[in-house]
């Protein structure tokens, strides 16, 4: 099993540390895995993105062309990336930002009002979390308990209960 | 063994440079490797290390060579830019026979160029940047868990030849995160004592490090001394990966991240019925030119693959002595050849040796 996913969106939405939690639960599971953030002279308000490959083995290139997976939290990203997302994949769409439909036919479209989500339960801040979590629900790449334990690992003390609070909130986004 | 740590790569190095038992970092900060300054400066003085910022990279080579006169392990960091300043200083270090580290996480040039990912700095690296007759020992990762144990042991190759070490990244490598376990520490207390340091000639007869030498026959014979080493280097130090090679037809060959991108290429190539294998070259100085040669005999053609114009794929036609055809494919100035572009050109000169 391979899979790999970019993670797009403003600098300041927290896509950087999406992919770097979702990373660190695959490692806790005995997965290999590759985070490669875009890096260059962007400031606050400015496009980020990152690349995580989830292997079973050795990861090749952790370069991908078209992902399985793409969660855009802006409309620049989604428009970006929707192109590059493999056929049968998905995106994973904050819908609270992005207030566009995607031209791809041939993908799954997870329609996630993260930052109203995230506001619910304290601070837009967290929509990442939230969609991690929906994330992690759709494609089951890691459990929930790896992930909790990655933030407990990556957060600051006082954003732990928040953000696996977002995380719940997006597992549960699914069923409802 | 240690367990399993998520870092980026340039605390990879830094901290794999540490366990080694380096306590002197001298450094400049330059993107896309101030992340390995920065975690030197946070993690030397916790462990009695000394880490200094030095006003330009000239001042830190030399501040290497004054360390490494006095026998303790000792490295910088820099990118490309940074690293064309240090290279009179390494040369003058390779003629004193001086041991040090180099790390660079190369970026697209020449000039200021960018500061993405790139590998141009291959002919500074291998054919000596500096001048005279000298080589550096160049190791080139192509994972974390590589640049780690790569950085492990750069220390104990430059004492072993008394020469500077390069390991030559990109900044892909200096940036992404990857696990990693770390080598256990090496105990600095044990390290043997070189018997050629300038400690005090208290008791002893003095000792000489010099890179000059007036007339002409001694310096030649200084010359040959190291020319003699590197012999040596090249007999031991080779060092490569085969991947899919056994029943290739056709060869990849690419060294750091290319080459982990190639992997990718090798195996969705594979699917479509393409035989090819893959060479990285892990020592670009000493090059495994001989491994090279012999698979050179036996695939349709070589497709040498950089995140350059063309650098490493000379070396490439040197091993094959024309025994193949070299082609070449390369992506300058920052830009990363994506797995399905490099399929297609493997695909295009396939189709050309079959019709």
């Amino acid at each position: 099993m391979e899979r790999s996913v970019i993670v797009a969106g403003f600098g300041g939405q927290g896509v950087m540390f999406l992919g770097q939690v979702l990373s660190l639960a695959a490692m806790f599971e005995g997965k290999h895995v590759t985070w490669l953030p875009s890096y260059g002279p962007e400031m606050r308000g400015g496009t980020a993105n990152c690349t995580v490959v989830i292997s079973d083995d050795e990861v090749a290139s952790p370069v991908v062309d078209k992902p399985m997976d793409i969660i855009v939290m802006n409309i620049p990203s989604l428009l970006k990336f929707e192109k590059i997302v493999k056929e049968g994949g998905y995106i994973f769409m904050n819908t609270s930002v992005i207030d566009k439909e995607t031209q791809r036919k041939d993908v799954e479209v997870v329609k996630v009002e993260a930052n109203k989500i995230a506001e619910e339960i304290g601070s837009s801040k967290i929509a990442n979390m939230v969609m991690l979590g929906v994330y992690v629900a759709k494609t089951k790449v890691v459990k929930p308990e790896s992930v909790f334990e990655a933030i407990r690992k990556k957060s600051k003390k006082e954003f732990i209960d928040m953000n696996i609070e977002a995380v719940k909130k997006g597992l549960e986004f699914l069923r409802s | 063994m240690s367990e399993k740590l998520m870092v980026k790569g340039t605390e990879a190095i830094g901290e794999s440079a540490i366990r080694a038992g380096c306590r002197h970092y001298f450094g400049y900060p330059i993107t896309p490797q101030s992340e390995l300054t920065e975690y030197m400066a946070r993690r030397l003085p916790k462990i009695g290390g000394v880490f200094l910022q030095a006003e330009s990279e000239v001042a830190v080579v030399n501040m290497l060579y004054g360390v490494s006169c006095v026998g303790k392990r000792v490295m910088t960091s820099t990118s490309s830019p940074g690293f064309s300043l240090m290279q009179e200083g390494i040369s003058y270090m390779a003629c004193a026979e001086l041991p040090a580290v180099f790390v660079n996480v190369m970026r697209g040039g020449p000039g200021l160029g960018d500061i993405q990912p790139a590998q141009g700095d291959y002919f500074q690296a291998t054919k000596g940047g500096g001048h005279g007759d000298y080589r550096m020992i160049v190791l080139a990762p192509s994972t974390l868990q590589e640049a780690v144990d790569l950085t492990y042991i750069s220390f104990d190759i430059a004492e072993k030849y008394r020469n500077p070490v390069l390991i030559l990244a990109d900044g892909m490598i200096g940036q992404m995160m990857e696990p990693v376990e770390f080598p256990e520490f090496v105990d600095v207390e044990k390290l043997k004592e070189p018997d050629w340091i300038l400690n005090g000639a208290d008791g002893r007869d003095p000792r000489r490090i010099t890179s000059f030498d007036i007339d002409p026959h001694n310096l030649e014979k200084i010359i040959l001394h190291l020319m003699e080493k590197y012999r040596k280097a090249e007999e031991n130090e080779k060092r490569w990966e085969d991947f899919m090679v056994d029943d290739a037809e056709y060869l990849f060959v690419a060294y750091g991240t290319m080459a982990r991108i190639l992997k990718t290429v090798v195996k969705l190539a594979r699917k479509e019925g393409i035989k090819v294998g893959l060479i990285r070259p892990i020592t670009l100085w000493p090059f495994p030119y001989e491994r090279i040669e012999e698979m050179a005999e036996r695939v349709g053609f070589i497709l040498a693959v950089e995140m350059s114009t063309g650098q490493m794929v000379e070396d490439v036609r040197l091993a094959v002595k024309g025994k193949t055809e070299v082609l070449f494919y390369g992506r300058p100035g920052g830009v990363i050849p994506s797995p399905f572009e490099v399929l297609e050109v493997l695909k295009k000169y396939v189709k050309k040796v079959r019709v």
